[in-house]
Order: structure tokens, then C-alpha cells, then sequence
């Protein structure tokens, strides 16, 4: 035990204060905050472009009160098209909007010209549309004598609230299912890194020995599979610690760049619905959502599900860190033979992802549900099916069933790492990784 | 006669269809420098990673110094493969003081005794440095020191001096006489003959997985040999004086011959000192190891 203790603390140790662990752990959270922070910038950025547009409202369709932009000024003027385009240096405008007379109410289009001799960007494209929009529905109104509070009460917004059957099931808002999702996915994405990044990194560490020689040191103080296992641990632990400081750091870097440069995310959604297409929300509505979200946030099981996503973390972390390092043991000097090796590993890993998104729309349906019991999609899928409250008897049967694989495979693992390696120079299939789970000890 | 540090019983062991070791048996006497010896593939390798218990035999047993070989013996035994190999990115300190841990000793000791070595060798000033920053050689001073920190009952070396330097190597070697000479038994493993003269007392040639030949060097170059002798003389032979031996090389000087029995040597040597010839040397000649090796394998 205490041999394994030891090579434990060792693969821990050499990889955890290695620089370039470090700089990734903590780099990475600055990273995001850096995105997140240089995003809401750009979003709030306002071109320092202005523009001076004169207008020709031709219909008198503007009751002038058009109000200006930051950078972006409007001026009536009666003077006629032909003269301020002749003069057009002269004056100080950027561009001449004519806005002709409209013949037909009734018609759903109408056309006008902007002059200048700069293409109008986007955004002042964007701008110069809607505010016209907005001036020919009020004149419209006026001109079809309609009542505009009657057609306020058109435009009614439906809004969706789920209610359990019984009273004992929990309440669901309407925001479950997206934070669900969010929840879900972000877990399944942890998993597929996780296994990818540190099941890689036990393989290599293999391989690494077996070209340096020092497993042959090695096993003539230890048994191979407290090698591997030790490994394995230590790696793991590795893992852990990243993630951990991660979801530590990560939040506090996110939560001090909005404070610092004063972006907040309600101002963002702001700028965003301001853009062409974007639905239209209420900035108060935005509040109001945010609340809601962290509250739903809040009232999700975690004491359910976080024990549970670091059983499905470790399980499939053991699960495929194993066969890795048995599919590491059997690379030769060689690297290009063996990489087909990694093949039968990776397939499920990627569709158990591919699962998982299909799992977060809907948690319950066959799909979902049995391949987040079935072993080798479990770790990745389970997890992000957790935050829709599963029924326990499928999350029970997946613990078992993950538990009892992961073991196995450890152990299966174990007798093809001790042949893999002292093997070198034989040409390597799955085939003969098959008969060295055989050979005797 | 005390018990042997070693005593290999019948060892049988296969690889698919390849008979690496079979039916080997051989006794390797305490306190001693034995010679495991053997051309490539002769299945040395096989059998040394069934003394460290890195594989099980098939059939046969191990005994080390009387106990069944069981897994509390790799902390008695030292193993240095012939592939070396240590954690390149490993400070050396640290990884010395790992696999010292690695075969039992606590973390004070491990550190008192790596250190009183590295200062018998001269390079204290290597613990900070990492194993890839040192040269070949240092790697192999590095590496014989974590074969021995543990002072086992038996030390194994497989090719110990291969890729070392003149100086590294007497280096070396001088350190097996003194860990002889305080009571570990050594088993040195090689296929290079000239260097098993210098050092070993006792060997066993293995060949295609069998025990050839094994015993006392004297013994065995005694069993081997020829009656081979060599002169070396100022003066004219004269004529009639070979007639007994079977001259082998002559030239002026010097003459080497073989005689039918060990006493006729003493026989021309004295008629030659009768006959007035200055002789100035006289000697035996034994049959080399790597001969020997040869004769054995062929």
C-alpha cells in the first residue's frame, strides 16, 4: 500500500508543479475573463464614426422630432435635392435621406434614398431604417385614423408555466429546461475534456516509460499494476485539481471583470436586441429573467447532483484512463503503429457527446435514458440528465453499472499493461491484446 | 560451505512457442562475484527477470538465500537492467530518493545514503539537476547508485559497463570489489568474456536456454585447458629438444608448445636450462573465457 501511496504522490507531484501546468491552470480562467471582458467591450463599443444626415421628408411624414443618435445628427432642410447634391462639400453632411411622399397607405413598402459618397454602414443603415419604420407607423395611424392603444392590445406575449401533476413533484418554471441544458451540457463537455486531456496524458506517461526504459527499474520494486494503478490515481488527482481550481477561479475572474469594467450582462442583451432581428425584450424583462435564472440555479438538487457528477467524473475517468493505459503499454518505440490503438477508445467517448447534446432537448426519451446507463456513454450523458431530476432507479442502475465496468476494466487493463510493457518490437493489433489478457503471471 | 545467496531449481519458462529457460539449474555461493554468461538470446534475461520477480517461471523454483521467492524479496535485491533508463524531467536528488523508497527505505534514510554515494562519487553538486541535463555516463552513475542504495543481499548487473567510459568503468568495477568485500553477493551479466576474467570467481554459460557449463573460473580453465605453454628464452634450441612437445608457434625467442601431459612442460624447461638457454619466462597458457565461450556454443 504504501508503495502505491508513494508512486501516487509522485505522478502527482511531477505533473502539478511542472510550469506548464501552472500557466494552463491559470491561464485559462484569465483567458475567460479576458474574452468575456474584451466581448462586452465590443459590445458596448459605439462607432466614434458620426454622421450629419440631412433629410428631405418629401411626404411630411416626420413630425421632427426625430431624436438624434449619439454621433448621428439629423437636420430637416427644404432646400432641394439638386442643390445639395451639387453643393455637396460645401455642406457639412454625410449623407442626403429622401424620404418621398407615400401614394398609397395601403402599401406594405415604401422606398428611400439615401445620397451620399460613402456606402451608409450597418448600423446606420439599421438605424436609419428603423427610426423611418417607426415614423410611417405613426403616420400611417394618424392618416387610417386608428386607435393606437387598440393596437398595443394586439400583440399579446404568451408566456408559459409548467405545473406538476401532483403536489409533491417539484415546480418547474419556464426557465428549467434551458438552465437544465445549460447545466447538463456544460458537465458532459468537463467529462469528454477530462477523458480526452488526462486518459491522453496517463497513455503517454506509458508510453514515455516504456521508451525511457525506467519501467523495467520500476517493476523490479513494484507489481506492474500498482504502476499503472498509481498512475492512474496520480493523473487523476492532476485532473481534479485543474477543474477544481477552475470552477473556483473562473466565476470570481468573470464576477470581478463585470465590477471592474462596469459591464454588466442586462446591458449586454441590450445592445444585442438592438440589432436588426433581435426579439424584443423588455429591459426590465431581462431583469427579471436573471433573477429568475439564478434562483432556478439555486433551487436545482445540488446535494444530489454534484455528489453524483464526481462519482460519473471518477467512474469514467477510471473507465477510460485504464484503456488508455494499456493501449499505451503495447505502443512500441513506434508511435505511428500504435495510434490506431487510441481509435476504439475515442469512438464512444465522441458519441457519447454527440448523445449527450441530443439527451439535453430530451432527457427522457430512449436514447437518453439508455445510453446514460449503458457503461461506456454513462460518465458523459448521466451527468447532463442530472439536473432534469431522472427517476432514481435509472441513475441507481447507471452508478452500478459504471462501478462494476470501471473495476473491470481497471483490472482487464492491468493484465495487458504487465505483458505491453516488457513487449517491444512486436507488431501490435488488437488481437494480441486480447491474448495477453491471458498469458500467465 | 554456507548456503548459497541463489539457488535456481529446474526454471522453465516459454513465450508462446519460444523455449526461453529450459530446465535450468545453478547455485550461486554468498559473497561472491558470479558470472551469469551467455550469448544474445541465450535466455540470460529471462532468467535474471525471474530472480527480481518481474515474471513468474512456468515451472521450477528460486530460492534466495533459503526463502521461496516471494514479493518481500525485491527490497534484498538490486537490478540493473541492461536497457537503462530514469524519469528524464526527475531532479536527481528527488528521483533517488523515490526509487530508494520504492524498495523500503524511509525518506531520512533514502536521503542520508544517497548522499554519502553521490559524495563517494564525486557529484553532490548533481541532486538539483535534472537526470536529462547530465551526460550519458553521469546517467549511468546515477543509476548504479540506485541499484545499490538499498544495500541489497544480491545485486544483479546486466551489461553494467556497457556505454561507460575507461575511467567510469574502473570506477565501477572497483565498486563491485568493495561491495564484495563487504558481503554482497553480485551477479554480473554479460556476453563481453574479457571483462567476466577480471572480476568474476564463479560463473555459469547459458546457451540457447540451457546451463552449459558453470563452476569456479580456475576450475573451469582448468577443465578447458589444453597444456599450452609458453617461452620466452635467449639462445639456439637445440636440435631433438621438441621432439616430445608439439610446437604450436616458434620464432626466434619465443616458442610455443604443447605437451601431452602437464609434467613434460617441466621436462623441456629443464632440458633447456641444461642446454645453457637464459629462459625468461615460463608460463601456462589457460584457455580464455570468451574461447572457452566459443568452444561451448559452437
Amino acid at each position: 500500500m504504501d508503495k502505491l501511496w508513494l508512486i501516487i504522490k509522485r505522478e502527482y507531484l511531477t505533473r502539478v508543479t511542472r510550469r506548464s501546468f501552472i500557466l494552463a491552470t491559470l491561464l485559462t480562467p484569465l483567458a475567460f475573463g479576458l474574452f468575456f471582458v474584451v466581448a462586452g467591450l465590443i459590445f458596448q463599443y459605439e462607432s466614434d464614426d458620426s454622421r450629419r444626415i440631412a433629410i428631405i421628408d418629401e411626404g411630411d411624414i416626420f413630425d421632427r422630432s426625430i431624436k438624434d443618435e449619439e454621433n448621428l445628427y439629423f437636420k430637416f432642410v427644404d432646400t432641394d435635392l439638386e442643390t445639395l447634391r451639387q453643393n455637396f462639400d460645401d455642406f457639412d453632411y454625410d449623407g442626403i435621406l429622401v424620404v418621398p411622399e407615400v401614394k398609397d397607405v395601403m402599401s406594405t413598402r415604401h422606398t428611400v434614398y439615401y445620397y451620399a459618397d460613402k456606402q451608409p454602414t450597418l448600423d446606420i443603415e439599421a438605424l436609419i431604417r428603423d427610426r423611418v419604420r417607426g415614423q410611417m407607423r405613426d403616420f400611417k395611424i394618424d392618416a387610417l385614423q386608428l386607435d393606437p392603444q387598440q393596437l398595443e392590445a394586439l400583440d399579446t406575449r404568451i408566456e408559459l408555466e409548467p405545473e406538476p401533476i401532483d403536489d409533491e413533484s417539484t415546480d418547474a418554471s419556464k426557465l428549467t429546461g434551458a438552465i437544465a441544458a445549460g447545466i447538463g451540457g456544460l458537465m458532459g463537455i468537463i467529462m469528454y475534456i477530462v477523458v480526452f486531456i488526462y486518459g491522453m496524458m496517463v497513455m503517454r506517461s506509458v508510453m514515455e516509460e516504456k521508451t525511457s526504459r525506467i519501467v523495467e527499474v520500476m517493476i523490479s520494486s513494484v507489481r506492474p499494476f500498482q504502476l499503472m494503478l498509481g498512475k492512474i490515481v496520480g493523473v487523476g488527482a492532476v485532473g481534479l485539481t485543474q477543474v477544481a481550481i477552475w470552477a473556483i477561479l473562473i466565476p470570481i475572474i468573470i464576477l470581478v471583470s463585470s465590477l471592474l469594467f462596469g459591464i454588466d450582462s442586462s446591458a449586454q442583451m441590450e445592445m444585442a436586441q438592438q440589432q436588426p432581428g433581435a426579439a424584443t425584450l423588455n429591459p426590465e424583462d431581462t431583469e427579471a429573467m436573471v433573477a429568475l435564472a439564478i434562483e432556478e440555479f439555486q433551487s436545482l438538487n445540488w446535494w444530489v447532483i454534484l455528489p453524483m457528477f464526481i462519482f460519473f467524473f471518477l467512474g469514467g475517468y477510471f473507465l477510460y484512463a485504464s484503456l488508455f493505459a494499456a493501449v499505451g503499454s503495447a505502443m512500441g518505440d513506434d508511435l505511428g503503429e500504435g495510434q490506431s490503438l487510441t481509435i476504439p477508445i475515442t469512438i464512444p467517448v465522441i458519441l457519447a457527446f454527440y448523445i449527450m447534446i441530443v439527451a439535453i432537448q430530451a432527457p427522457n426519451s430512449s436514447l437518453a435514458v439508455w445510453s446514460s446507463i449503458f457503461p461506456l456513454f454513462s460518465p458523459i450523458v448521466m451527468p447532463a440528465r442530472l439536473a432534469f431530476s431522472p427517476p432514481f432507479w435509472e441513475v441507481a442502475l447507471s452508478v452500478v453499472l459504471l462501478a462494476g465496468t470501471a473495476i473491470f476494466f481497471v483490472w482487464l487493463s492491468g493484465r495487458i499493461y504487465r505483458v505491453g510493457i516488457l513487449m517491444y518490437g512486436k507488431k501490435v493489433t488488437l488481437r494480441e491484446l486480447g491474448k495477453w489478457m491471458f498469458y500467465k503471471d | 560451505m554456507s548456503k548459497p545467496i541463489l539457488d535456481i531449481q529446474n526454471i522453465v519458462k516459454t513465450y508462446e512457442k519460444h523455449v526461453a529457460v529450459n530446465d535450468v539449474s545453478f547455485e550461486v555461493p554468498a559473497g561472491s562475484i558470479f558470472g551469469l554468461l551467455g550469448p544474445n538470446g541465450a535466455g540470460k534475461t529471462s532468467l535474471i527477470r525471474i530472480i527480481t520477480t518481474i515474471t513468474r517461471a512456468d515451472k521450477g523454483t528460486v530460492f534466495l538465500d533459503g526463502e521461496r521467492l516471494n514479493s518481500r524479496h525485491p527490497e534484498e535485491i538490486g537490478y540493473m537492467p541492461e536497457e537503462r533508463g530514469l524519469y528524464r524531467k526527475m531532479k536527481v536528488g528527488e528521483h533517488l530518493t523515490y526509487l530508494a523508497r520504492l524498495k523500503g527505505l524511509s525518506a531520512t534514510e533514502a536521503k542520508t545514503k544517497i548522499s554519502d554515494w553521490m559524495e563517494k562519487f564525486g557529484i553532490q553538486d548533481w541532486w538539483g539537476k535534472k537526470v536529462e541535463e547530465l551526460s550519458k555516463g553521469m546517467q549511468q552513475k546515477i543509476q548504479f547508485i540506485a541499484t545499490v542504495v538499498h544495500e541489497p543481499k544480491l545485486l544483479i548487473l546486466d551489461e553494467p559497463f556497457s556505454g561507460l567510459d575507461p575511467v567510469n568503468t574502473n570506477l565501477i568495477k572497483d565498486e563491485i570489489h568493495s561491495l564484495r568485500d563487504k558481503g554482497m553477493s553480485i551477479i554480473f551479466s554479460t556476453h563481453r568474456m574479457e571483462q567476466v576474467e577480471e572480476i568474476c570467481e564463479h560463473i555459469v554459460l547459458i546457451n540457447k536456454g540451457e546451463n552449459v557449463l558453470e563452476g569456479k573460473v580456475s576450475d573451469v580453465k582448468d577443465r578447458f585447458k589444453q597444456n599450452l605453454y609458453e617461452l620466452t628464452y635467449e639462445g639456439e634450441l637445440p636440435d631433438g629438444l621438441l621432439e616430445q612437445a608439439t610446437v604450436i608457434s616458434q620464432q626466434p625467442g619465443r616458442l610455443t608448445v604443447q605437451v601431452a601431459e602437464e609434467a613434460e612442460s617441466n621436462a623441456l624447461l629443464r632440458a633447456m636450462l641444461d642446454r645453457g638457454i637464459f629462459v625468461k619466462r615460463f608460463q601456462e597458457i589457460l584457455p580464455t573465457l570468451n574461447e572457452i565461450f566459443i568452444r561451448q556454443v559452437n
